[in-house]
């Protein structure tokens, strides 16, 4: 109550059933109308039920790590009490998977909260000439170096599991050398798309399909497709096969201006870097927004940045349109298409007849779609799916890579490993590209999306 | 288009739960949402079904006993002892690892606080704490654990006259866990049975707890631990401890977060996946189409509503704790389809001063037809395809009675079998 005048007690005793707090007091309105990100109601709704710390998967195994409710409303209260209140340098060990996020029954904030402490901390209490900071800006910026990659693909994906060049990268940076870099594409999704004739191409692909299912020639179906890094450089057959599936259905796909998500960036607390990423997305994307496309991304971290911490985090003109407006791939033909019902019809056969371990993201769970994948595909001729549990795989996009975070990266992945042991099938699917890449690393499993089994089973195999 | 099921139940809780479970069985294709995760985390993992009598009289030796003279207003007198039974089964057979099903009396089992709770269900991992059971027990604190003082407890139980000797004692947990770890932390230790360093040197921590615990342990017979005994093998933890101690190990439960409540969830979200339902969690709904039906609701995703279509509906969605229920300075309202909650006008009749009063508010909640239909304000149906269950509904007051599961499972049993018969 200290932004709030004391009820005033008339008789010095306080008694619930005569309302004699004063006239002048009005408890409902304690907390002025802001327009700032004001966590306070957030951190008020807390009732320390620590559901938020049941659900964290580095308290579990970290015994340096105070958990969810610490770093979301305890320190942000304690940060109000005392002008000279630091941020507990504790916050960087969280891997912003956000499952408290998902946990919490009042509705607290808390990754909102913990974004919002990291940044802090990043831009005030971080040594930006330590190696630390810039091991996280690089490991944050992954697109450029991808960018940089894709230059000299083959090159790039010698020299970067070049066994003295990983040593002398964990030595002097940090960078675990456990892990092997992912693959460059020696072509990257844009470079592809652009050879494929690009929107022009998609129009006429989708109105061709459209007219095959019977539909108006001139439905409005399109869509803007946010590919992220990964699809882009590294795994270039998802970007594909999203183009492929969308076409199919009818859909009109645009591919526009983009950058990060933003993602990595949030993560290690680099505010100001995902704020200039975000700001060039939400400017493209809130002009096709605005003609009617919605936003799809295949990366359900993408689709989270987009429709949960941009709004959260950043004030930038039409992001709340745009974060409406924002679906992962399978959810939105979910809602729009009877998928259901054309997966009945069909038998998978070839490379993707397999048994399908399936791993659900953290950001994916957040976003209520860990369990589309198995819902749509265990009906499936052809196929089986077996879900490998709730556990998080570990790696939390750069957590996992940082020397000093791998070890228990891979103890957080140890129960998801022993599961994926258990099932059946010994291909692995997820829709995060670093859980794909924690999971082949934890198993040698081959990893795909469903959106590759979607095109697998819908699209004609002469596809585009 | 929208997303389709022919049953939609609304809520992730017992409730919510059992509705889904029981339309999903009756073959009906049933599509259960969850705004976040289920409160099963912030239960204990007793499963009651009634304690005590709405006059206080008890702990009640059987329940259903008592169950025909409850005020007609209960939910249990709207479904019927054979709802309450159909549901109890259903629940124990899809909760295996339960024990309690061979009678109609009530267990009764030491808490957290030293008191001794009457319940009807409960998991395998307390059953040797029963305390109808002679031998004798020792209680085992964790210095860390603050919530449960294991000699506090002790005295507790024994100044309530337990049939056996009982005693308590607190012990460092083995390792370098944080004053503040959570009850996970040492779940996961144990199901691991992860290295930690005691005195130096690096032991398996189901050993360095036993070793420990046994320079306490003075001939009694079974040993009680505060509810963190593993979350993927509790069985197995159990078991090594045992044979460690060579005595019988339970677990007492405790308050949220709640590794019991926890494995519930998870065995009923199990059964559910198996009995072949879709589940979403993490958004609520929030809106809805339909005058006498419900022909639609919305999800609301961040600004994006997501059609969600069935023929018919539950509404599973708690009480005020779980939100089912909200109020305000004007009134008491139900906030997803606004159905009727009746409430007096004058919100300082709501309660009475005493703190363990007889509450008007802990009655609140939807009235329903004997098909657990919601009525509105003249006694009508509100909506032909709606139905409710758990703490929703209002005219019995769970807390006091100790009924508050078994209230879930029985109207949660109803609605979803309903639901499925109607769906059809």
């Amino acid at each position: 109550m200290s932004d709030a005048d004391q009820p005033t007690e008339t008789d010095g005793e306080f008694n619930p059933a005569a309302p004699n707090t004063g006239e002048e007091f009005e408890p409902v309105d304690v907390f002025p109308d802001s327009d700032d990100f004001d966590l306070r109601p957030g951190s008020d709704s807390c009732y320390k039920c620590s559901t938020c710390d049941t659900n964290c998967p580095v308290a579990e195994v970290d015994d340096e790590f105070p958990g969810p409710k610490f770093q979301g409303p305890e320190q942000w209260r304690l940060k109000q009490r005392d002008d000279e209140h630091e941020i507990d340098d504790s916050v960087m060990d969280c891997s912003n998977c956000m499952r408290c996020d998902n946990a919490c029954p009042a509705g607290v904030p808390l990754s909102q909260m913990h974004n919002t402490a990291r940044g802090e901390y990043v831009s005030e209490q971080m040594d930006t000439w330590s190696i630390e900071y810039w091991r996280n800006r690089i490991l944050s910026n992954y697109r450029t170096s991808a960018w940089l990659a894709s230059k000299l693909p083959r090159l790039a994906n010698v020299v970067m599991n070049f066994g003295p060049a990983r040593w002398v990268m964990e030595k002097t940076m940090g960078v675990t050398k456990e892990r092997e870099f992912p693959a460059f594409a020696t072509e990257t999704f844009r470079e592809w798309w652009a050879r494929q004739g690009g929107a022009d191409a998609s129009r006429q692909r989708a109105r061709a399909n459209r007219e095959r299912r019977g539909e108006p020639v001139d439905a409005d179906k399109k869509v803007a497709y946010f590919h992220g890094c990964y699809s882009n450089y590294n795994t270039t057959e998802v970007g594909k096969a999203m183009v492929r599936v969308f076409e199919q259905f009818g859909y009109e796909v645009v591919v526009p201006k983009q950058k990060c998500s933003g993602t990595p960036m949030f993560a290690n607390g680099m505010l100001d870097d995902a704020r200039r990423h975000a700001e060039v997305n939400v400017s493209s994307m809130r002009d096709l927004v605005d003609q009617g496309y919605d936003a799809i991304a295949s990366c359900t971290s993408c689709s989270m940045a987009l429709r949960q911490e941009y709004p959260e985090l950043f004030d930038i003109p039409g992001i709340d349109d745009v974060a409406a407006n924002t679906f992962e791939s399978l959810e939105y033909l979910r809602i729009h298409e009877d998928l259901r019902g054309e997966l009945a019809e069909v038998e998978v056969d070839g490379e993707l007849a397999e048994e399908f371990a399936y791993h659900a993201p953290c950001h994916a769970r957040n976003q209520g779609l860990e369990r589309q994948a198995l819902e749509l595909f265990r009906d499936v001729d052809g196929v089986g799916i077996e879900d490998v549990g709730e556990s998080c795989s570990g790696i939390s996009g750069t957590y996992g890579w940082k020397a000093e975070k791998y070890e228990k990266s891979m103890e957080i992945g140890e129960e998801m490993f022993e599961h994926m042991a258990e099932a059946e099938g010994e291909t692995g699917m997820t829709e995060c590209p670093t859980c794909a890449m924690q999971m082949e690393h934890g198993t040698g499993y081959d990893i795909r999306h469903p959106l590759e089994l979607l095109e697998a089973a819908l699209v004609d195999g002469d596809g585009l | 288009m929208a997303i389709e099921s022919e049953v939609l139940v609304i809520g992730g809780g017992l409730a919510g739960l059992t509705s889904a479970l029981s339309a999903a069985r009756t073959g009906e294709d049933v599509r259960l949402v969850s705004y976040k995760q289920s409160t099963l985390r912030s239960a204990s993992g007793l499963v009651d079904v009634l304690g005590y009598t709405p006059d206080g009289d008890g702990p009640l030796t059987d329940p259903f006993e008592a169950i025909p003279d409850l005020p007609e207003t209960h939910p249990y007198r709207t479904v019927g002892i054979k709802a309450i039974r159909d549901g109890l089964d259903l629940f124990d057979d899809a909760v295996p690892h339960y024990h309690g099903g061979h009678t109609d009396r009530n267990a009764l089992l030491p808490t957290h606080g030293g008191t001794i709770k009457p319940t009807a269900r409960y998991p395998a991992s307390a059953s040797a704490g029963l305390a109808s059971d002679t031998r004798d027990l020792l209680l085992v604190g964790l210095e860390s654990m603050t919530e449960f003082d294991a000699p506090h407890a002790a005295a507790h139980l024994d100044a309530a006259g337990v049939p056996f000797d009982v005693r308590g004692v607190t012990i460092q947990f083995p390792g370098d866990l944080r004053a503040d770890a959570k009850v996970t932390r040492y779940a996961k230790l144990l199901d691991t049975n992860g290295e930690v360093t005691v005195r130096g040197r690096d032991r398996p921590v189901r050993e360095a707890l036993a070793a420990r615990v046994n320079t306490e342990l003075d001939e009694e017979e079974r040993v009680g631990f505060p509810a963190v005994l593993g979350d993927e093998h509790p069985g197995a933890v159990r078991a090594d401890l045992a044979d460690r101690l060579g005595a019988d190990v339970f677990e007492v439960p405790m308050g949220p977060p709640s590794l019991p409540g926890l494995r519930l969830e998870d065995a009923l979200f199990a059964a559910l996946d198996e009995a072949g339902a879709s589940i979403e969690t993490g958004n609520p709904v929030v809106d809805f189409d339909g005058e006498d039906r419900i022909e639609r609701v919305y999800i609301e995703k961040n600004g994006a509503e997501i059609p969600n279509t069935a023929e018919e509906y539950v509404l599973a969605t708690g009480g005020l704790v779980g939100k089912g229920v909200q109020s305000d300075r004007e009134g008491v309202y139900e906030p997803i389809f606004d159905c009727h909650v009746a409430h007096p006008a004058d919100r300082y009749d709501w309660f009475e001063n005493e703190v363990f009063g007889d509450h008007t508010f802990a009655r609140f909640g939807v009235e329903t037809d004997d098909d657990l239909r919601p009525l509105d304000g003249g006694g009508d149906v509100e909506f032909a395809n709606l139905r409710a269950a758990g703490a929703v509904l209002g005219g019995y007051d769970l807390a006091a009675e100790k009924s508050g599961s078994g209230v879930s499972i029985a109207t949660g049993y109803a609605a979803g079998h309903s639901a499925g018969q109607e769906a059809v």
